[in-house]
């Protein structure tokens, strides 16, 4: 299916909303607004001829200093089974690359964590590294950063070489009263940032 | 010893040495290393224990899963600033005494990893004996510090 089709089909569902879509050399790519992005996942998913059921990797990139900055990329497959995972859809396997531009100032998304699960950690992990702030998603914490790291290493204005002291002090025994309450101080929710999540000065 | 004494010795199987030698000899022959690998460093550490290069010839081939049993810590690739503390806390679990090799670039300066995830020379986290070069060293290169390990603890007194 050409990214023309699978984007009339989308605008079909979803009446208000334009895309943008081209067939890049590899897979259709889609852009699909950020208010719209909740909606489309489903449809995505939900409709029998698309029936993109599976989130196979999802990522970011970072255009700085153009505006609006951030692109988040979902790659969708239908993995081209009959009757799989419900009944009705067709045998044809399919890929879709889904973009959303996020702008710098206010960069927020909105989860898809509800339609793929495997999109838990994804979000958490382009939250680390970019500092994209997934609303709604249910434990937003760094995943691949120490917990209290500053700034967003993958954006393009962040350095490379960081020359702060190694820390390997932390407590060697941590109490499970302890633990809980360090994870609730590192999660982020879409509303007003926890500690442990402010960006570097100038970031 | 007088000639008539060694006479009397002649036969019966009888070493002389001090308490400081005999210590740090069964010291130096038997460092067990704590696995402890963390890229790409640690499949020639494997390797150096295998069959073909056989640290065993010099009695460091007993990896550890415990930090308690070990003697000594091979830190085998690069260590980023999130392993440091847990690093550190093995190199604390590890009873005295205790050694550090320092295995391959990225270990020892940061190797081509200059930036900001990576701990540019574990020697900021704990005392490095030995720096094995290479990237990554070959097994030989890392017998080699082993040997040179032993030729330290030789040199080194057990009772200060």
């Amino acid at each position: 299916m050409a990214a023309a089709d699978i984007a009339a089909a989308l605008e079909r569902a979803l009446p208000g909303v334009t895309l943008e879509s081209w067939d890049a050399s590899d897979q259709p790519v889609i852009v699909v607004p950020a208010a719209a992005l909740v909606d489309a996942a489903r449809v995505l998913r939900d409709t029998p001829e698309l029936n993109f059921s599976f989130l196979a990797e999802m990522t970011a990139a970072d255009y700085w200093p153009k505006d609006p900055r951030f692109e988040v990329v979902y790659h969708l497959a239908n993995i081209g089974v009959k009757d799989f995972p419900r009944p009705g859809t067709a045998g044809t396997g399919q890929r879709l690359r889904l973009k959303v531009r996020v702008s710098g100032a206010v960069a927020e998304l909105p989860t898809v964590r509800g339609i793929w699960p495997n999109a838990d950690w994804y979000e958490r992990e382009v939250f680390d590294l970019f500092g994209v702030v997934f609303a709604g998603h249910p434990d937003l914490r760094r995943i691949l950063m120490p917990e209290d790291w500053e700034g967003y290493p993958a954006r393009k204005d962040y350095p490379v070489q960081v020359k702060v002291p190694v820390e390997f002090g932390s407590p060697t025994q941590v109490t499970e009263d302890e633990f809980v309450r360090n994870l609730e101080a590192h999660r982020v929710h879409a509303k007003g940032a926890a500690p442990g999540t402010k960006a570097r000065p100038g970031a | 010893m007088s000639d008539s004494e060694q006479k009397e010795l002649e036969g019966i199987p009888v070493l002389t040495t001090t308490v400081d030698k005999l210590v740090q000899w069964s010291r130096r022959s038997a460092i067990w290393p704590v696995a402890f690998g963390l890229a790409c460093c640690a499949i020639e550490m494997m390797a150096m224990g295998g069959g073909r290069y056989d640290i065993a010839r010099f009695g460091a081939e007993v990896f550890r899963g415990s930090p308690r049993q070990s003697d000594l810590m091979i830190v085998a690739g690069r260590v980023s600033r999130k392993m440091a503390p847990a690093l550190r806390r093995v190199y604390d679990q590890m009873p005295e005494p205790k050694w550090v090799i320092s295995m391959g670039a990225c270990a020892s300066i940061g190797g081509v990893f200059d930036n900001y995830a990576i701990v540019q020379g574990v020697d900021q986290i704990v005392p490095v004996d030995v720096f094995v070069p290479g990237c990554p060293p070959r097994p030989e290169s890392l017998i080699y510090g082993i040997v040179q390990l032993q030729r330290k603890i030789a040199q080194q007194r057990a009772f200060a």
